[in-house]
């Protein structure tokens, strides 16, 4: 293990978290909110301490970055990054446990958008912006970031790709343009470029500026913190529906905005899983529009409502405009399935993943049809191009260590007392990085009632989701910290 | 700017860390997607899995946008045919081909433009010539030439018995009776640029760079070896075998080639009416032994695996032979073979690697370019001769004025006449 290496990227993050934090302390203290502004400038300053030893510590790193280290780097500094991340919100006594506290923000870096936040009037507008901008950094990933700013290469050449790959979504992630850096200067930009589109869209359709702000990070994340305790409830039918389209673009593989700005137009409309993804949106929208006609008084407000939920719930962002809890089991199941696919690979929201599910889902058809006919050799085709069976192979095992997890977190979590449904939903919208369940943590209600070891198990499901599991494994399996 | 890798080889592999690690985008092509996914852990490239000759493939990796590209496959027809679609589909491109076969020699410098190539390169022949010149002034591990041969840079080992051995560099002068100068240091793997008081220790490499009379001065006074090669002894029959027993018969040195394989020694035979072809193994001691090691001046040994060339090299070297000559691939470079007595090494991908490397530095700097550049002590330290012009900085400055960045040296300044 590189210990100085990982020591070194380790203390890039936190020199950006601390930067990252000054627009809150500003805040903060501009709305008169001093203890609020005390707490972030204490945590910067920590965090600052941090950094200074980290770097210290890490002077004179050699080369030899693998695999492992990538994960460990990325499980890691995800770890570090939503530990101080909470500082402000236990110093500022806003959210005074510190479980709690960790909670909010691995929810917020994870962009799962689980609250325990039950009374909203406790928040200062410094906390949430810096809760909302914890889903804007996290959507994209911070060693992304961190690869787009720094100039990492050189004399670690292949190393970079190691940290795209743990920390990016996806069965197979790879690069736009030949060097790392420019490949996650393009997936800034665009990231930047569609926030900034949303932002607006919210703001011209009446939506205030600092809400439109927060609510912005919050969809560009695929987060779903918002300001308001009822979500987009109360906003007017336009910000509902452009919430929901804005949604759906963070839903979407960001190559294909890059092949798109290059021209490629016909290869983004062949994209299997980009066609998956929306007949998926469109097919589960009409069967919930027409599940729950009845509860709307016009077939607009119905249709609205349906896609709004579907595009957020798809996505894993977990704003909503009603109670879905409310609904029929028909919707609500399809809502669960929903949970599970998430969005494409390559995009800031979370879940399997389309393109695995697309593996998956083909995989079963090829089984099938070896099974009848033994001797037939097929491969297995993606967008008209044969997947590698190695990247089947570890889809296979992806899906089974997340089955594993669900199940395991599932039956932790039990011990609490809640319902089934309640359970279930939980681990799932933790796990896929969702946000709000069914029953008991459903949208109008919070995870504020589950015991600290559940809070616990729920804090790590949300790390494993978003980072795809595997990193969180290795810090937990035994052969990653013995000498190589 | 991009340049795209056609064929990820050995001198794909060499060229694209080379490249990759100056900054260059880029894209390698090969058929084999392990190979490529191994590779693109390795360096921050861009892969492309196909055949790198058909249209498609290099549509796909981008020839449109690319600025220069590297045939390097192994074969030589792919080569020219992925150069020709290559400019057909980006007229603006740099072409390089790597081509094999010396029957296409002639072809392939006389009909560039319609193979659309604009520099070929033969690794083996490249060798070839840096074997026989090593050959043709003895004494010396490596010597490059700059401003057209009139200063070079050399290396020599250091050797518990040597006169320079625990020696501080500010001495060397004196003891040697000649102006040299020396630029670099390699010590247990690491390049060092030495002052005066750095000492020398046995095991050293020292890079020396002087005018050709002070060499052979220095030579003189350090006792090392410099009698005329008369007769060689060639262990392997590969191809770089044919070029540099052809090289050394032009100059009438005798020539000895050891090959195992019955039906090539037959071939070597009718391509080589000069040469002396023996069928046996080389890495038999008593084979040998038999064919007259101890009496020969130089033994080269170019099989196909770099084990059995240091293995006869060493045997070489006990046998006291004056010059041994060891062609490396795969272990070249590596800590396995840096303190083997195996004499001078070789290693023909480099060699390739070297010129390309030149070539496209030229093209992405096109005023203000090196001349020459030569990568010395196992690639760590760079020798470049650069042309002032008009529009050079610094231009009628005294040189201890202008700041160079650390472990930069100018070691000699030509003019037109002199230096």
């Amino acid at each position: 293990m590189n210990y100085k290496m990982v020591g070194r990227l380790g203390s890039f993050i936190l020199l950006f978290e601390a930067f990252f934090m000054v627009p809150s302390a500003v805040l903060c203290f501009a709305d008169g909110d001093r203890r609020g502004g005390f707490a972030f400038l204490i945590t910067i300053g920590i965090v600052l301490v941090l950094f200074g030893a980290l770097a210290l510590l890490s002077i004179g790193a050699k080369k030899g970055f693998y695999a492992r280290e990538g994960l460990v780097t990325v499980g890691l500094g995800w770890v570090v990054l939503s530990m101080t991340g909470s500082l402000p919100f236990c110093i500022s006594g806003q959210i005074p446990d510190f479980i709690d506290a960790l909670f909010e923000t691995v929810s917020g870096f994870t962009t799962t958008g689980a609250t325990i936040v039950t009374d909203y009037a406790r928040l200062s507008r410094g906390m949430f912006y810096w809760r909302s901008f914890t889903h804007w950094i996290g959507g994209m990933g911070v060693l992304v970031f961190l690869l787009a700013v720094i100039p990492l290469s050189g004399k670690n050449e292949g190393f970079a790709m190691h940290i795209l790959r743990a920390e990016s979504p996806g069965p197979d992630v790879g690069k736009l343009v030949p060097k790392m850096r420019r490949t996650a200067a393009i997936l800034y930009a665009v990231y930047i470029v569609l926030t900034v589109v949303t932002i607006a869209a919210y703001a011209i359709c009446g939506m205030p500026f600092f809400e439109a702000v927060c609510h912005g990070f919050g969809t560009a994340g695929t987060g779903g913190y918002g300001v308001l305790a009822d979500s987009f409830a109360g906003y007017s039918p336009a910000i509902q529906v452009a919430a929901a389209v804005c949604m759906i673009l963070f839903g979407i593989n960001f190559n294909c905005y890059f092949l798109l700005i290059m021209g490629k137009i016909r290869g983004v409309a062949l994209d299997e899983e980009l066609r998956f993804f929306l007949g998926m949106v469109l097919v589960s929208t009409a069967m919930i529009t027409i599940n729950v006609r009845s509860l709307y008084a016009t077939f607009g407000e119905t249709l609205r409502h349906s896609f709004f939920q579907v595009s957020s719930i798809v996505t894993t962002t977990g704003f909503s405009t009603v109670d879905f809890d409310a609904w029929p089991a028909f919707s609500k199941v399809i809502l669960l399935i929903l949970m599970i696919t998430g969005a494409c690979a390559g995009s800031t929201g979370g879940g399997l993943k389309c393109a695995r599910v697309l593996i998956l889902l083909k995989g079963i058809k090829r089984n099938v049809s070896q099974v009848l006919r033994p001797r037939r050799v097929q491969s297995l085709r993606i967008s008209g191009k044969a997947v590698d069976e190695r990247v089947i192979s570890n889809t296979n095992a992806y899906f089974a260590a997340y089955m594993a997890i669900i199940g395991l977190s599932f039956l932790l979590i039990s011990v609490d007392g809640f319902s089934v449904t309640t359970n279930i939903s939980a681990v799932l919208a933790c796990f896929n990085n969702i946000g709000p369940g069914l029953e008991a943590v459903g949208p109008s209600l919070s995870y504020a009632s589950y015991g600290v070891f559940s809070k616990i198990v729920l804090i790590l499901d949300m790390l494993a989701g978003r980072l795809e599991i595997f990193p969180i494994l290795v810090l937990f399996a035994p052969a990653t910290w013995k000498r190589r | 700017m991009k340049i795209i890798i056609a064929g990820n080889g050995k001198i794909g592999g060499m060229l694209t860390r080379q490249l990759s690690q100056e900054g260059y985008d880029i894209t390698v092509i090969d058929s084999d997607r392990e190979a490529l996914s191994a590779e693109s852990e390795r360096f921050d490239i861009i892969t492309c899995e196909g055949n790198c000759a058909s249209a498609a493939t290099l549509r796909e990796a981008g020839i449109l946008t690319t600025g220069l590209l590297v045939a390097a496959t192994g074969n030589d027809e792919v080569n020219l045919l992925c150069c020709m679609t290559a400019k057909s589909l980006n007229p603006r491109i740099h072409t390089i081909a790597r081509i094999k076969n010396a029957e296409y020699n002639e072809q392939v410098y006389g009909m560039k433009d319609i193979f659309a190539i604009s520099m070929a390169f033969n690794p083996e022949l490249q060798t070839a010539v840096e074997i026989d010149r090593l050959i043709r002034y003895p004494g010396f591990l490596k010597r490059d030439t700059f401003t057209k041969g009139r200063v070079e840079i050399v290396e020599l080992k250091i050797d518990s018995g040597s006169r320079l051995c625990g020696k501080a560099l500010s001495e060397i002068r004196g003891i040697v009776k000649a102006e040299v100068l020396v630029c670099a240091v390699l010590r247990g793997g690491e390049a060092i640029a030495p002052d005066g008081r750095f000492v020398l220790q046995a095991g050293d490499r020292i890079f020396v760079t002087a005018t050709a009379d002070n060499l052979s001065a220095m030579l003189k006074s350090l006792d090392i070896y410099t009698r005329k090669v008369k007769n060689v002894m060639i262990a392997g029959g590969s191809r770089l075998s044919v070029y540099l027993a052809t090289l050394l018969a032009k100059r009438r040195v005798d020539v000895k080639i050891i090959e195992k394989d019955a039906e090539l020694c037959k071939k070597l035979s009718e391509r080589l009416p000069d040469a002396e072809i023996i069928c046996a193994d080389a890495s038999l001691p008593d084979v040998l032994e038999s064919e007259g090691i101890r009496s020969c001046d130089a033994l080269v040994t170019l099989t196909g695996m770099d084990e059995l060339n240091v293995i006869i090299s060493l045997y070489g070297n006990a046998a006291e032979v004056p010059q041994t000559i060891t062609k490396l691939g795969r272990i070249d470079g590596t800590a396995i073979v840096r303190d083997l007595s195996i004499g001078s090494t070789v290693n023909p991908g480099r060699v390739a690697c070297d010129a390309i490397v030149r070539y496209v530095r030229a093209v992405n700097n096109q005023t203000g370019a090196a001349i020459s550049l030569h990568l010395i002590a196992d690639g760590h330290v760079e020798a470049i001769e650069f042309a002032a012009e008009n529009g050079t900085l610094h231009l009628g400055e005294p040189l201890r004025q202008i700041r160079f960045k650390k472990n930069v040296l100018v070691a000699w300044a030509a003019t037109s006449c002199s230096s």
